[in-house]
């Protein structure tokens, strides 16, 4: 499977066109995506009109940009003007958006080609995209594990050469940990940077759109297109968005790479261990500076967002009705009663459980102990991170504690929540995140380096990732789902 | 630890129908995820400000210019049940 610009470079050379691409992807949905499960909804036919209108741009040597024909999924939380739009609920089963998120526009906008909407943890509440309503995801390095969640569509996709690249959104790990899980990049951005506009909220204080690619270059690529200010999402920060392409090549010299001690403690795998230690050799090779540096609230991460989360989730979907749009189970004597059916019937259990945790959590009497202590938590979080970023550039960890298991594994709701114990600090501070592959275990699944930037400095991330991806092999291998 | 009436209490604010079984699960299930929260108790944050949001954020203000909005035919085609230009739900306010 080819890269987006290695697609698009062939493209524009003539050798394939982005009709026969799309058709070629849609093939493979076709053939393979009953044993994957990476999609809810596959687009085909305005796939193929999109494909058609970048193909008349290329005839004419106009070509909109490196994403012009690109073939890529959206995980179903992004609104689709005219598509069915579930988050994975039994709730939205039937919701059609009556407009486009800021994020499809621009991704339209510079020529790409959506193949459908994936699955995903229902409102993107989990970690293996087993709470999805509809369907299970297979991990495509293994189909008896999970591809981790709650963007484990948008994952597979990419990961089994299902799409040349798509999105997903991180709110606590989800695009990082599906991309460790599956092989591939997974980049969350700085908070704001990409507009949330036409995103289903979950956790507003903590909801990121984020990309999935092959390799780094592709994923500054997805970046780019998307990042920058936009009036209908007053959390967008109105910053420049740089070229991200064009900085990847300036290699690490100079850079000091901090290595936090608390991400390498006990419930870590000794071979993710092994491997993400031998990245940060890597990185020392190619010229970096390495450093132990100290983030001492770490342990305290998974406590707080599962405090914060559930909170901000409760409030965000209590829009879930059955007065506007989406499910209503009739028959209630009254309006409470036809709200309180409705709910009950279109949410999954660990929807529920989280809206009860966060309404327990700001109830009267329990805010100041649970949700007030949570978000004085954050900002001893965020001190750490202001510490650590005081002398390093970067900071390299493990994306996860193990790679992914099995499908019905963590039955336990907290077993689950600790998978996240890595992804979290950075998702509470809104600091930009990158997953890259680095490297295997025994069994042959992929393993993930998981490297944090300053506050909206993703020039320097990518470029630390490009620099060890180019240094490693890893970003080659694919697996065979045939 | 949360009892049995806390929980029913809390799924009435929350608009959820649980069943006796559901209400249980959810019993034992907060239990277990509320004493795991409960270590962040032992963190000193005497003094320390909240953060609410990853970024500082103001007020972001606009000009207060009319703007198209959804045509009513779009913002209703959804709706699970409607009458003419209002979405329909049961009785409110009793006889």
């Amino acid at each position: 499977m080819r890269t987006i610009h290695e697609l698009t470079a062939a493209f524009a050379k003539g050798e394939t066109s982005p009709v026969a691409a799309t058709e070629a992807y849609l093939a493979r949905i076709g053939s393979l995506d009953a044993r994957v499960g990476a999609y809810l909804t596959v687009t085909s036919e305005q796939a193929l009109a999109a494909a058609r209108a970048s193909e008349a741009r290329y005839r004419a040597k106009a070509p909109r940009g490196p994403l012009d024909g690109a073939p890529i999924a959206l995980k179903d939380v992004f609104c689709t003007r005219g598509v069915r739009t579930t988050c994975g609920s039994k709730i939205l089963e039937g919701f059609v958006p009556p407009y486009d998120a800021t994020m499809v526009e621009r991704l339209k906008a510079a020529g790409a080609v959506i193949l459908g909407k994936t699955n995903m943890d229902e409102f993107a509440m989990g970690s293996s995209t087993e709470h999805s309503a509809f369907q299970l995801t297979r991990n495509p390095w293994d189909l008896s594990r999970v591809p981790g969640g709650s963007s484990g569509g948008s994952a597979a996709a990419v990961a089994g050469g299902l799409a040349a690249g798509s999105f997903g959104t991180d709110t606590g790990g989800s695009v990082r940990q599906p991309a460790a899980f599956c092989g591939i990049v997974g980049l969350k951005p700085t908070y704001g940077r990409i507009s949330r506009y036409g995103l289903v909220a979950f956790a507003s204080s903590l909801d990121h759109v984020a990309p999935f690619a092959f390799d780094v270059t592709d994923t500054a690529l997805l970046l780019g297109a998307v990042a920058g200010h936009d009036p209908l999402d007053a959390t967008s920060v109105d910053v420049a968005v740089p070229d991200y392409v064009a900085g990847l090549g300036a290699g690490v010299t100079g850079l000091t790479v901090g290595v936090p001690d608390e991400y390498f403690g006990s419930g870590l795998d000794p071979e993710i261990e092994r491997a993400v230690r031998a990245a940060i050799d890597v990185l020392r090779e190619l010229g970096a500076g390495v450093e132990r540096v100290s983030l001492p609230t770490t342990e305290y991460g998974v406590a707080t967002y599962y405090l914060v989360a559930p909170a901000e989730a409760s409030s965000n979907l209590a829009r879930y009705d059955g007065v506007k749009y989406g499910l209503r189970v009739p028959g209630g004597k009254d309006l409470i009663e036809m709200v309180s059916r409705t709910r009950a019937a279109g949410f999954g259990a660990e929807v529920k459980r989280r809206i009860m945790l966060g309404t327990y959590a700001l109830s009267a009497g329990y805010y100041d102990a649970y949700y007030g202590q949570a978000q004085k938590v954050r900002t001893l979080v965020r001190r750490d991170f202001e510490a650590a970023f005081a002398r390093v550039d970067v900071l390299a960890a493990p994306t996860t504690p193990s790679v992914a298991f099995r499908h019905g594994e963590k039955a336990d709701p907290l077993a689950m929540y600790m998978n996240d114990v890595y992804t979290i600090p950075a998702s509470m501070t809104g600091l930009p995140a990158i997953s890259v592959p680095c490297g295997f275990n025994a069994a042959g699944l992929p393993i993930g380096l998981q490297l944090i930037g300053r506050t909206l400095d993703e020039a320097t991330l990518l470029r630390v990732a490009h620099a060890y991806e180019q240094a490693t092999p890893w970003h080659d291998r694919r697996p065979n789902v045939e | 630890m949360i009892s049995r009436q806390d929980v029913e209490h809390v799924a009435r604010l929350a608009r959820l129908a649980l069943t006796d079984a559901e209400l249980e699960r959810m019993r034992e299930q907060l239990n277990g995820i509320l004493t795991y929260i409960d270590k962040l108790r032992a963190l000193d944050t005497a003094g320390v400000e909240p953060t609410s949001h990853a970024v500082p954020l103001v007020n972001v203000m606009r000009e207060d210019d009319n703007r198209p909005s959804l045509p009513q035919g779009e913002a209703l085609a959804n709706a699970p049940d409607r009458s003419g230009e209002f979405f329909r739900v049961p009785r409110i306010i009793e006889d």
